[in-house]
């Protein structure tokens, strides 16, 4: 059992009496009632637990809690919580959404992408999300989402 | 279209709201839970489905299960336009299961807005009355005067809004008959309209039933056998219970569940959990049940229909073509794994989470707990997808039993293993065909299909049924431990695609192009229609081929570019489709699906064309990639790193065309994914000059040409 403090979307938490070995996405999930992060896989092959982690997309299923440790993570609440960012309003003017599930961990997965390369080609596009599932097969919309951010 | 209403098939509002019209009254079910939001007091409740506060703001409750087919844009969109709205005052609330104001509170078989569609109409209408003749006793003046339009009533320069009438409309007594819009009179039906829970799910605000939380709530993790058929032997949960967290180990039928304070825990206590099973028969494998569908269809099926002579026509032939079409089990793998909430108390429980099947599920959990149905509350969340999963109540029941053994609330979630392991999978199936060519036409056609775990494996009444005067359908089935259950477009998912591949190499037989022959037969069945049995309507099948035919380009032979044609009739809708290959460095890449679709009418075109895609991309990937097989009764694939889906970079480009109707609204979410799998196919043949017979597709050839 051990206690983690980190950089929670801009607050600074700790967590007590966690199993070290538990993945981010359980703490957030299950301890800090933070459920918009989501659980698909467990094995880091879907991407619907993507966080950042220090700015980078993680998946928050496959990071043990005990490795974070004054880490800043953002999480899809305080990821843009006015819903002003150009992703949020891209993924509204292309009605991107179906079921909606997979989609906190695909606008996470966009947003550093664009983060790190703000005019992405389809490839490197394709590159970076094809770490994420969708079942609804919401996958062109994205794109073109995506592709609408990076015009802004 | 007027359309009059009697009262006697009208909305059970007066009666059952026992002539009161607060909202605590009108949703009394729901606050009984007391887990949904309760609107302020000062709102009216006109009816069941809507309510209207004095600002003007209008609450409209969508009725049915939202799995991600936007029927919660779509059934509001449909009220508020009879209400005469203004779509920018409604807000959406999801209803709880409600079985006496509301009727088939399910999602599934592509059915409830060709179901609700009227009753909707007249919630909205009837509504949209009361606030007229409201006015209408105002003003003094006849009600047949006054207009109602844009969240207001007019009357001779005189305007009063439905916030200011909404009191008053909510003591009037309700309308014998209301007449309905003229479709051309559609002002929200038909305009593209966003997705109401947008903001929340693009903020990670929209709940989920597997983010559902209650005060003293435990997690449960679920252990089934692991093989199919198999029974428990000895259960040792010594290390799971010494684990720091875990609550509780519970035991009924096969399974044992977990309980702990948080998921992982209850997922890390169900690893160390040590089961020995055995099973009497033989363990199930997909070896197999391939080689006993095979003798199935060596053997005689039961027959469906058997139209003119087909033995003769064959005996006559020039030329036969017998093909037999393999698919494999498929799980359904909804990004939201299955997970219920329960809280069983002696004299009540309440239930709550993703189900596509809210009144038969509360009802089993009803008997199996021995309690009234009225004793055991439903509220519906938004699913993270459903195709068809979410139809079968399992882990409701599950739940149910858990939270009795445990005497705690509680919440049971799968581990996505949980979930690809568990069964309920589309049916590994087969199917052969058999056609007589001659003179350079089909004179017969026979169809047989084998199955695991269903009552038909055929759609004998959809087309070419009528098209084709010797015509035979025939289905055999095996019974296997290996659970099935409906899957995305059930039957049809991989029945169209066999079917659309089998008749272009018939058509290849009589020397005709794809499309033309497609058009020859139904044709012949126009000029028989009244004379034979069949589900769908020749003239609107016709349509969409020749519409996708048009956009497609497809009689332009000269480019660089390799097409494959598919068609298909399901849900009493109406699909074609074209895959566009091309080749890249010599190998075939498919760029785009060109899709034609008949629905009737489009409630929201913005909605249609994602579903529309969605279908395609989805029908797609499963041709291509999807595959579970079973070994010593087992899955062998349970999560994503084995089992492949459908990545964004494989994602075809879909550009779709909807014929412009005024029929009543047909299904959507489903009806675009069966043909997709034989456009696929065909587009395969014409760039690389081999058939595909079996899916996964990828598995049969040397290039991936999803790229
Ligand atoms: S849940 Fe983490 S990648 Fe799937
Ligand atoms: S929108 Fe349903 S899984 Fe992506």
């Amino acid at each position: 059992m051990a206690t983690i403090s980190f950089q929670l979307n801009g607050k600074t938490v700790s967590v007590k009496d966690v199993d070290a070995q538990m993945p981010l996405l359980w703490v957030l999930r299950d301890h800090l009632n933070m459920t918009g992060t989501k659980y698909g896989c467990g094995i880091a092959m879907c991407g619907a637990c993507t966080v950042h982690m220090n700015g980078s997309a993680v998946r928050s299923c496959s990071i043990p809690i005990s490795s974070i440790e004054g880490s800043k993570i953002t999480t899809i609440e305080g990821f843009s919580p006015n819903m002003d960012h150009p992703l949020q309003k891209a993924w509204i003017e292309h009605d991107v959404p179906q079921c909606g599930y997979c989609q906190a961990g695909q606008i996470m997965s966009a947003a550093a992408l664009l983060a790190e390369n703000a005019k992405p080609s389809d490839e490197d596009i394709d590159i970076a999300m094809s770490g994420n599932i969708c079942r609804c097969g919401t996958y062109n919309r994205i794109k073109a989402a995506i592709k609408t951010a990076s015009n802004q | 279209m007027i359309t009059n209403i009697k009262r006697r098939s009208f909305l059970k509002v007066a009666a059952t709201l026992g002539g009161g019209f607060t909202l605590g009254i009108a949703w009394a079910s729901d606050v009984k839970t007391g887990y949904i939001k309760t609107a302020a007091e000062d709102w009216t409740g006109i009816n069941a489905y809507l309510s209207i506060s004095p600002t003007g703001k209008i609450t409209i409750m969508s009725t049915n299960p939202e799995i991600g087919q936007n029927i919660k844009t779509a059934f509001p969109m449909i009220v508020a336009d009879e209400l005469g709205a203004d779509w920018k005052d409604v807000i959406v609330e999801q209803a709880a299961l409600d079985t006496v104001n509301f009727k088939r509170q399910v999602a599934g078989g592509s059915q409830s807005i060709r179901f609700s569609f009227d009753l909707l109409r007249q919630a909205g209408a009837t509504a949209r009355q009361m606030l007229i003749n409201a006015a209408a006793e105002t003003w003094g003046v006849d009600p047949s005067l006054c207009k109602a339009d844009m969240s207001k009533v007019v009357y001779n320069g005189k305007s009063l809004s439905y916030g200011e009438l909404a009191n008053k409309a909510g003591k009037m007594p309700k309308p014998e008959n209301v007449s309905l819009k003229d479709t051309k009179d559609f002002h929200i039906i038909g305009s593209s309209q966003k997705n109401v829970d947008a903001d929340k799910i693009l903020s990670g605000n929209q709940k989920y039933g597997i983010d559902t939380k209650r005060e003293g709530m435990l997690y449960a993790s679920i252990k089934k056998p692991d093989g199919f058929g198999q029974v428990i032997v000895s259960v040792n949960d010594a290390k799971t219970r010494a684990i720091p967290g875990v609550v509780d180990v519970v035991q009924f039928d096969e399974k044992v569940v977990v309980l702990a304070k948080d998921t992982w825990t209850a997922m890390k206590g169900k690893k160390a959990l040590s089961v020995t099973y055995k099973s009497d028969k033989t363990l199930e494998d997909s070896e197999v049940i391939d080689k006993k569908l095979v003798e199935l269809l060596n053997g005689a099926g039961e027959v469906k229909r058997n139209d003119g002579d087909v033995d003769k026509a064959f005996a006559e032939a020039d030329q036969i073509v017998e093909k037999t079409y393999e698919a494999p089990f498929l799980p359904h793998n909804c990004m939201e794994p299955m997970n219920f909430f329960a809280d069983v108390q002696a004299d009540k429980a309440h239930l709550e989470g993703p189900i596509q099947t809210p009144e038969g599920s509360r009802k089993a959990v009803a008997d199996m707990l021995g309690l009234k149905e009225d004793q055991v509350s439903l509220m519906l969340t938004r699913m993270g997808g459903g195709f068809g999963r979410r139809l079968n109540g399992d882990f409701v029941r599950e739940a149910a039993q858990i939270s009795k053994l445990a005497g705690k609330p509680i919440l049971l979630v799968y581990s996505r293993e949980d979930d690809m392991a568990g069964g309920i999978y589309r049916n590994a199936v087969k199917y052969r065909f058999k056609a007589a060519v001659k003179g350079g036409k089909m004179t017969a056609y026979q169809l047989h299909g084998a199955g695991v775990n269903s009552r038909n494996h055929c759609r004998e009444n959809f087309f070419p049924a009528g098209a084709i005067d010797n015509y035979k359908v025939m289905s055999s089935n095996y019974e296997s431990a290996v659970t099935c259950g409906p899957w995305r477009a059930p039957v049809t998912n991989f029945l169209a695609c066999a079917e659309q591949s089998f008749l272009d190499e018939v058509a290849e037989a009589c020397k005709k192009d794809a499309v033309d022959f497609r058009l020859e037969m139904l044709d012949y069945a126009i000029a028989n229609n009244s004379t034979t049995k069949k589900d769908y309507d020749p003239v609107r099948f016709k349509a969409v081929l020749k519409l996708a035919a048009d956009k497609s380009d497809w009689y332009n032979k000269s480019s660089n570019e390799f097409k494959g044609f598919s068609a298909y009739f399901s849900h009493n809708s109406y699909v074609a489709e074209v895959a566009h290959m091309k080749k890249v460095d010599g190998t075939p890449v498919l760029e785009k699906v060109t899709c034609a679709f008949d629905c009737g009418i489009l409630i929201n075109p913005l909605s249609a064309l994602n579903q529309v895609e969605g279908g395609v991309v989805d029908g797609i990937g499963h041709a291509m990639y999807g595959n579970l097989t079973i070994k010593d009764g087992a899955a062998q694939q349970t999560n994503f790193n084995t089992y492949r889906m459908i990545r964004i970079a494989e994602a075809p480009k879909v550009v779709s065309h909807f014929i412009d109707s005024t029929e009543h609204p047909s299904g959507l979410g489903e009806p675009t994914l069966p043909p997709a799998g034989g456009a696929l196919a065909n587009a395969i043949y014409k760039a690389t000059g081999k058939r595909i017979y079996k899916q996964p597709f990828v598995n049969e050839m040397e290039v991936d040409v999803l790229g």
